[in-house]
């Protein structure tokens, strides 16, 4: 892999930390390397039938450094999300999240379909930089969160000009049509000239030929862009607002909720939440800051509300 | 329904930006077409082979991949336009390949007598074109380029790619916001067929001004 | 390369002008493409390291991988799209007016909405009513709406084109309604419209590039994704434009083939179809026709 040496590194760090933790007194460092068998579950429930089909569908990303990006050359899907969702594969099935790989079939879910995957029962669960809010609430549940992001900015390595977002009004910025990140810029500069494209990597383009002067995203998403650009861009590390990530999942299924919640927990306390963090994420510059504490907010259950606030006053153009 | 009528000032706007996408490239399309019919058809070697190059490469590429090749490419190599200006270019050069293919039927359609005669009296390659067999052959591709129009409409969509806001872009923008997409994607639908409709009436109503009298 | 108008020689002036017509416009294309090469290379464009990754062959295993996603879809798209559109064409071609109403209404509205909004209708509007299905599926429906109404006119051009000799003459013999469609009429206009629909086949095949807004892995798709990864989105879109132009080529050629075989076999007449994509048909007619 020509582009992440250090991940080759890692690797062999980490084995090294699995030698020396087989070979070391129990207890107390990363427990990475053990294996777990697989825990018994009431019948009926989600991961009993997920456990006696053998595999999991997971919507994720495939274009987000970082967090869920596929490799040409192996084929597989490499990130942050990839790294949560094989662990809570583990809390299914057992054995490592190396092992468990093959039991997951990772499918592409942007931001878009995101929730119709979810209701269609194309994916199991989606867990793809997605941002947890009541609108999404109506139709889908969610586990965690198990990452809080903030949206931030970014613009050319020279570009002084622009130190938060307010100095964003009156410049053209691009961002993903309809995300939240365009919501949130609306929101908070209200006069910008916003421009929107399908994808993030696309906004950098626009950036990079200087058609915008910002693109403005979560900055996890954006650390992968500028990491990718070669110190071409900066993050102007000015944030604003919250993004908690969470895992989404079928409205009403309390128990499988309750499991996902559990699970998280576990490998939050356990040190394995921050292994994965280190393994992704960190490779891109950023510190490991400590899990948000998860939310488990009562569910309204039952299918998805139809009175969506049949309002109408949508961003203009 | 009420979602619909109470974004009807987006519908507009995306419809604005559409009609000037497609009137826009429209024009370009037509130069561009006529111009490559007649290099397909001259005797000059090399705008023959350009002609035909043009032709043949953009029209089988699919319409989405010239839209970001252009757009996210082109600036590579220093050449720069906004989103707007982008869709016209390259839905004018999409477009130019269909006219240019329906032009040179037309030319060929247009009896060989005509161009022989031309010859005959003196005419020079651009004079026998440009007097006597363009306006006989545009006389009877006038339904086929309506069809190329109503194409167009239907292309100018592919633009949301490089963010140009038009019906198709509203219409999804607003689908994703207010979780109505029913509705919202069934009201962009007859916001095309009204542009279509009367598209399709003023194409019969030239083909009948201009037609031969046999 | 196709026939110049003037089929005979030019006089000795109207020579000198054609080559330095020749000499000139040479330069010229020349020249832009020099310039273009130039400035690619100056922004890196040409380096070997962009281009790199797309030699490797697991890199092109992967675009080979959507490529047959594409194939699929566009496939399975078109036979079923010949299904509706044989039957819409017959809904048509009926005498009562209640059979022939919806399937002119259907045909128009079909006809007169963009592909990608119809994408994005089954992709995020079905779901509404319960259907529930793989990404595949949505793209395929949308093209299915699309292309079968294309083809209802192609299929009725295909059966009005047919002498109106040969119904009489079935008729005259006794054979009923349907038997004269099922005997005489459909195996004959079938074969005259074989060049058009594999025509259509190439704007199915441009069209399923579209399913990228919708995040079906198809060729395009990929060539996203292998951009991005290797930060070279430019070089990966180039590659698969030459895929998608050499497949489409192909096809187009087919389809002219076939219609000149069919001119020389059955001196049948091309089908001339009001639609824009059908105009690879329109030319291949052009190209006959200039081959006095």
């Amino acid at each position: 892999m020509r582009r992440r040496p250090w991940l080759t590194g890692a690797a062999a760090a980490l084995a090294v930390a699995l030698v020396a933790g087989a070979c070391g007194g129990g207890g107390g460092t990363k427990k990475k390397a053990a294996s777990t068998s697989a825990p018994t579950f009431p019948a009926g429930s989600t991961m009993a039938a997920l456990q006696a089909k053998g595999k999991i569908t997971v919507g994720t990303k495939f274009d987000q450094p970082g967090f869920g990006q596929k490799n040409p050359t192996t084929g597989q899907v490499e990130g942050f999300d990839v790294e949560i969702a094989k662990l809570i594969a583990v809390g299914i099935f057992g054995g490592t999240p190396q092992s468990v790989a093959s039991k997951i079939n990772f499918q592409e879910a942007v931001s878009a379909v995101r929730e119709s995957v979810i209701e269609s029962n194309t994916v199991d669960l989606v867990v793809a930089t997605y941002t947890i809010n009541d609108t999404r609430k109506q139709r889908v549940a969610f586990a965690g969160p198990y990452y809080l992001a903030h949206q931030d900015t970014m613009v050319k390595k020279d570009d002084d000009t622009i130190k938060s977002v307010t100095d964003l009004n009156g410049k053209k910025v691009c961002t993903v049509a309809g995300s939240t990140s365009e919501k949130n810029l609306r929101a908070k500069a209200p006069q910008a000239e916003v421009t929107l494209l399908p994808t993030y990597s696309q906004c950098a383009e626009e950036l990079s030929n200087g058609r915008v002067v910002a693109e403005t995203t979560d900055a996890p998403i954006l650390a992968g862009l500028v990491q990718q650009s070669n110190g071409a861009f900066k993050l102007i590390n000015a944030p604003f607002t919250d993004e908690p990530y969470g895992i989404g999942l079928k409205k009403g299924d309390q128990a499988f909720r309750d499991f996902l919640n559990n699970t998280l927990e576990k490998i939050e306390k356990d040190g394995q939440w921050a292994t994965a963090y280190k393994d992704t994420l960190g490779k891109l510059g950023l510190a490991t800051p400590q899990p948000p504490p998860i939310d488990r907010y009562p569910d309204t259950g039952g299918t998805a509300a139809t009175t969506v606030a049949s309002t109408t006053t949508t961003a203009k153009p | 329904m009420h979602v619909v009528l109470d974004n009807l000032d987006l519908y507009l706007e995306g419809a604005r930006l559409t009609v000037e996408l497609t009137l826009g490239s429209f024009a370009l399309a037509l130069v561009l077409g006529t111009l490559t019919a007649a290099a397909r058809v001259s005797p000059v070697p090399p705008l023959r082979a350009a002609g035909t190059f043009y032709v043949e490469t953009v029209r089988n590429t699919p319409l989405v991949v010239i839209f970001v090749l252009f757009y996210f490419g082109l600036p590579k190599a220093g050449v720069k336009y906004s989103p707007f200006v982008s869709g016209i270019i390259v839905l004018g050069l999409y477009t130019g390949t269909f006219v240019a293919e329906t032009v040179r039927s037309g030319i060929n359609a247009v009896a060989a007598g005509q161009a022989e005669a031309a010859r005959s009296l003196g005419l020079t390659f651009p004079q026998t074109l440009g007097i006597v067999i363009l306006p006989q052959a545009f006389r009877t591709v006038v339904p086929p380029l309506g069809s190329v129009f109503i194409a167009l409409i239907k292309n100018s969509s592919v633009a949301l790619v490089i963010g140009v806001q038009e019906l198709t872009f509203q219409a999804n923008h607003l689908a994703q916001a207010t979780a109505q997409a029913i509705p919202v994607y069934l009201g962009a639908g007859v916001v095309y067929l009204l542009m279509a409709l009367p598209s399709g009436w003023l194409v019969s109503v030239i083909e009948h001004k201009v037609a031969f009298k046999r | 390369m196709t026939a110049p108008l003037l089929a005979d020689d030019l006089g000795p002036r109207g020579k000198r002008r054609a080559l330095i017509a020749s000499v000139v416009s040479g330069v010229v294309i020349a020249a832009i493409v020099a310039v273009a090469i130039l400035r690619l290379s100056d922004k890196g464009q040409l380096d070997a390291s962009r281009w790199e990754p797309l030699t490797r062959w697991s890199v092109i295993r992967f675009l080979l991988g959507g490529l047959v996603q594409t194939l699929k879809a566009a496939v399975v798209a078109m036979v079923l799209a010949m299904i509706v559109g044989a039957l819409l064409a017959l809904g048509r071609l009926a005498r009562s007016p209640l059979v022939r109403w919806p399937a002119v209404a259907y045909i128009e509205f079909f006809r007169a909405v963009p592909v990608l909004l119809l994408i994005l209708f089954t992709a995020f509007g079905l779901p509404k009513y319960g259907v529930h299905l793989a990404l595949l599926w949505y793209l395929v429906i949308a093209l299915i709406a699309y292309n079968s109404a294309v083809l209802a006119e192609i299929f009725r051009s295909g059966i009005l084109s047919l002498d109106r000799g040969q119904t009489e003459a079935a008729y005259s013999l006794g054979l009923g309604y349907w038997q004269t469609m099922a005997s005489v009429v459909i195996p004959q206009a079938t074969r005259r419209m074989v060049p058009a629909i594999v025509s259509q086949l190439v704007t199915v095949l441009k069209d399923t590039s579209l399913g990228f807004v919708i995040a079906f892995e198809e060729l395009l798709r990929r060539s996203q994704i292998s951009g991005e990864f290797f930060g070279n989105p430019l070089q990966a879109f180039v590659f698969v434009a030459v895929i998608y132009i050499a497949v489409n080529f192909t096809l187009s050629r087919v389809a002219s083939r076939l219609e000149v075989r069919q001119r020389r076999r059955y001196q049948a007449g091309a089908i001339s179809v009001a639609g824009a994509e059908d105009l690879t048909v329109v030319e291949a007619r052009a190209d006959a026709a200039t081959r006095r």
